[in-house]
């Protein structure tokens, strides 16, 4: 069995990475191989392995990347992982990936789908649109076409037709995907000392670069390893941390919230590795299948309408609930429009719930984890004496 | 000069009909509570005048609010206030002054409190930002709201499944909400008629904006554009008094190309055209006037504007058509300005540094509002690239007082300016003035 160093070790290399060794290495094995890019928050990752493709998830730079053209294109009021993804592209760090998707989540990453069809003009960039209406006769029918639409562009891109019996092949390869990835943040919710969550952000990000088969074994070798790890239970606060959908922070943030004194059991750092809530049927018509899901069984996020006033926010109460924490940590990208008009939703909501929250902002390159630490640290101690009340 | 007086007169029959225009529609809305209407609210880009007239609706909307109480200079306290209630000090100043004003007793322009929504039209239509500003006043005032989802023109076009899917939101969404609200039964034919009084008063619109082509440019395409836009955008398109307008405007426009002259200000006539400038991005309210007098002190008039356009892209040919009602609201809300890819935006701007032969662009970028902001300065490049004319940045906000610095604005503005002087004599321009 690895032990879940190794499988850590191997994860952080991935991580580090900036130059997608992983998905120039796998794209160079066979020729033809293609490789499709996309940004947060949803894409349907199914149809992109379906087209013999590589999903590559590209979350900006982090902070071990030095942006130097990036900033040219962006003012200062504007995040950091347009830039940085920018200076991933200007730099030739990107040059293998032969198409991106750039998912509806906010004004920004809708216009640097525009900026990438100009910048890089032999790349293939689509603007991937999902439904805010939620009926399958209208937001449905619009999203089958989207899907389609989407299809034919990969059919394209790969040289061959995107057949129905490879897309349920791929589904079914990523419903396992996401039952290992619900069993992982079940597992850290149970047991967060036996599972950090650095740990476990590392583990979720080699899900945007490594094939999924790939990715599928490490989550198995990481479920059965880590019970078997001796690590000591600390007398953590449980916390959810939210607003982390998009621009990623630094590794060493998420370190300093849990050595502050709270466990996180629950996140929104890659909606995409969980988005679908439970399996996408494989029988049928599989298109159908995925607009369905998106429709009915998949996850809440800012960028996602919520048509009935009543349910909003309830979301963030149902993560509370499920991974039994005492508290939420609003963590938002500076100048992120979707964390932050969110936020005073989700706070209200939590208020009449009697959760206890903090918030803060950060960049994916800050480097001062000082007041973040304190911050936390204390929000940690009250829940504790709340709780002794 | 003795065609002044004439001219002055019509100026003010246009300018004064459209003061009554809002003026009644104030009137509508403080009052709409013991006329039994009701009242909805809604958005200047992709708003669906026509359809909520079907219904007999009085129109709120929530931007012009707030551009109103900016020129009032009121927003300044009502963002703060939202600051307070834990709005964040990043997101768009159109959101905290609406929201601000709320909490304050939500007065209007004529000192009269808004009365709550009977209904939010939520058109998402070109700025993601939208869909949180109703949540957000969806939860404050627990009311009906109706989604519109129109989706983004990444490819650069609208295509068949975008406009069945508006289309059929329309039909299954839309309208039965306001059925439901109102209590009128929608009648299509009475939404054609709308549309076609619409299209009467595009038709001028579009004469007006166009006629800053001649030289000189008989009007400002940006400062006074905005005044030119504000029927057409907001609550009256489709009606009588919009088509009424139009035509006085055109009237008036028609006069001064006649009489040679160059756009009025409110300083008066501008007598020289020194500069022509196509502008980009949304104006700042607060101190639209000094804004406004920085560049006409210098000559410079704005020949093409990108903001006219947040509210339909008509001078490329759009007109709504009485013939396909709801198709036409869909082609309609799908082409506004913001919701086109920004190789399309840099594709019009580029034609109209050209059409317009102005000297260069220059980009107003609004810390406020990512859909416009976000890729401006790839924007500027590529016209610089595109048309060899100089282009320049500068930065304030909407409604927050906090981001106009004066200084800065007339000192880059002047630095440009100078730009083109020397691009003129045959020097090469820098780079955009930084
Ligand atoms: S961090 Fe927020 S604002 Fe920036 S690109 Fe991501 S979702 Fe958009
Ligand atoms: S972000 Fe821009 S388009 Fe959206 S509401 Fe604000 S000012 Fe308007």
């Amino acid at each position: 069995m690895t032990a879940t160093a190794d499988i850590v070790a191997r994860c952080q290399t991935l991580f580090d990475d900036l130059h997608f060794t992983y998905a120039r290495e796998w794209k160079a094995a066979v020729p033809g191989r293609k490789v499709v890019g996309y940004m947060p928050f949803y894409v349907p990752r199914e149809l992109i392995h379906a087209a013999g493709a590589l999903p590559l998830g590209v979350l900006g730079g982090g902070d071990q990347l030095e942006v130097i053209h990036g900033d040219a294109y962006y003012q200062s009021y504007i995040c950091r992982i347009p830039r940085s993804t920018v200076e991933l592209g200007v730099t030739g760090r990107l040059d293998f990936v032969d198409g991106m998707l750039f998912p509806s989540i906010c004004d920004v990453i809708r216009n640097l789908s525009g900026m990438w069809k100009i910048m890089f003009p032999k790349v293939k960039s689509r603007y991937f649109d999902v439904p805010q209406n939620f009926r399958n006769d209208v937001g449905g029918e619009f999203y089958i076409n989207e899907l389609n639409e989407l299809r034919d562009m990969l059919a394209e891109l790969g040289g061959r037709a995107v057949g129905d019996d490879a897309i349920r092949a791929s589904i079914a390869l990523y419903n396992e995907n996401r039952r290992l990835v619900r069993d992982v943040y079940a597992l850290r919710s149970k047991q967060p000392w036996k599972t950090p969550s650095a740990e476990v952000y590392l583990l979720m990000r080699a899900g945007m670069i490594l094939a999924v088969e790939e990715h599928n074994r490490l989550l198995s070798e990481y479920l059965a390893a880590a019970p078997q790890e001796d690590r000591p239970r600390r007398d953590n606060s449980r916390v959810v941390v939210t607003g982390v959908f998009c621009e990623q922070p630094p590794l060493n943030l998420i370190k300093s919230i849990e050595l502050s004194g709270c466990y996180i059991v629950d996140d929104d750092f890659m909606l995409v590795n969980r988005w679908e809530r439970s399996d996408v049927p494989v029988e049928g018509d599989p298109i159908r299948n995925l607009a369905l899901a998106y429709l009915h069984d998949s996850g809440d996020t800012s960028a996602k309408y919520e048509p009935d006033q009543k349910k909003k926010g309830l979301y963030l109460v149902d993560a509370v609930k499920r991974s039994g924490a005492e508290g939420v940590i609003f963590a938002a990208p500076s100048f992120c429009d979707p964390a932050l008009l969110e936020r005073p939703m989700l706070q209200s909501v939590l208020a009449a719930h009697g959760v206890p929250y903090i918030a803060f902002k950060y960049a994916e390159n800050s480097g001062q984890m000082q007041p973040i630490r304190e911050q936390a640290g204390t929000f940690a101690d009250s829940i504790k004496l709340w709780s002794e009340q | 000069m003795s065609a002044m007086p004439v001219t002055e007169a019509v100026k003010e029959q246009s300018m004064l009909k459209q003061k009554e225009m809002i003026a009644a529609n104030y009137e509508l809305l403080a009052t709409a509570r013991e006329a039994g209407r009701k009242v909805v609210s809604t958005f200047v880009p992709g708003n669906l005048n026509e359809l909520m007239m079907c219904f007999d609706v009085v129109n709120n909307l929530p931007e012009i609010n707030a551009i109103q109480n900016g020129m009032r200079k009121k927003t300044g306290g009502y963002i703060m206030e939202a600051e307070k209630r834990g709005h964040s000090e990043d997101v768009c100043t159109y959101v905290k002054a609406d929201i601000g004003a709320i909490a304050k007793g939500n007065l209007g322009p004529d000192g009269r409190p808004l009365p709550d929504p009977d209904l939010l039209l939520l058109s998402y239509t070109g700025c993601f930002t939208f869909m949180k500003w109703f949540e957000l006043l969806r939860q404050q005032y627990k009311c009906e709201t109706a989604m519109l989802h129109v989706p983004y023109e990444g490819d650069g076009k609208a295509s068949k499944n975008m406009r069945d899917y508006v289309v059929k939101q329309l039909k299954e969404e839309v309208i039965p909400k306001l059925e439901r609200v109102s209590g009128v039964k929608f009648d299509i034919d009475r939404l054609r008629q709308y549309l076609r009084e619409s299209a009467k008063a595009e038709e001028n619109f579009v004469w007006v904006l166009e006629s800053a082509k001649k030289r000189p440019s008989p009007i400002d395409a940006y400062f006074g554009g905005v005044y030119y836009i504000g029927p057409i955008f907001t609550a009256f398109r489709g009606t009588a008094d919009a088509t009424e307008y139009y035509r006085l405007l055109r009237q008036e426009i028609e006069q001064r190309v006649a009489d040679g002259l160059g756009p009025i200000t409110p300083d008066g006539e501008m007598h020289q055209e020194r500069y022509r400038l196509v502008v980009e991005g949304p104006p700042n309210w607060t101190s639209f006037r000094d804004f406004w007098k920085m560049f006409y002190d210098e000559g410079a008039v704005v020949v093409a504007s990108t903001y006219t356009k947040v509210g339909g892209v008509y001078d490329l040919g759009f007109r709504h058509d009485p013939e396909h009602p709801l198709e036409s609201l869909a082609e309609y809300c799908l082409g506004c300005y913001t919701n086109r890819n920004l190789p399309s935006r840099i594709d019009l701007i580029e034609k109209y540094v050209k059409e317009y032969e102005a000297d260069g662009l220059l980009i107003n970028s609004i810390k406020s509002c990512n859909s416009f902001s976000a890729g401006q300065l790839l924007v500027l490049r590529e016209i610089e690239r595109r048309t060899g004319k100089p282009a320049a940045f500068i930065e304030t906000d909407l409604v927050d007082p906090r981001y106009f610095s004066p200084a800065n604005v007339k000192n880059r503005l002047e630095s440009y300016l100078q730009m083109i002087e020397q691009k003129r004599q045959g020097a090469t321009p820098s780079a955009a003035a930084e």
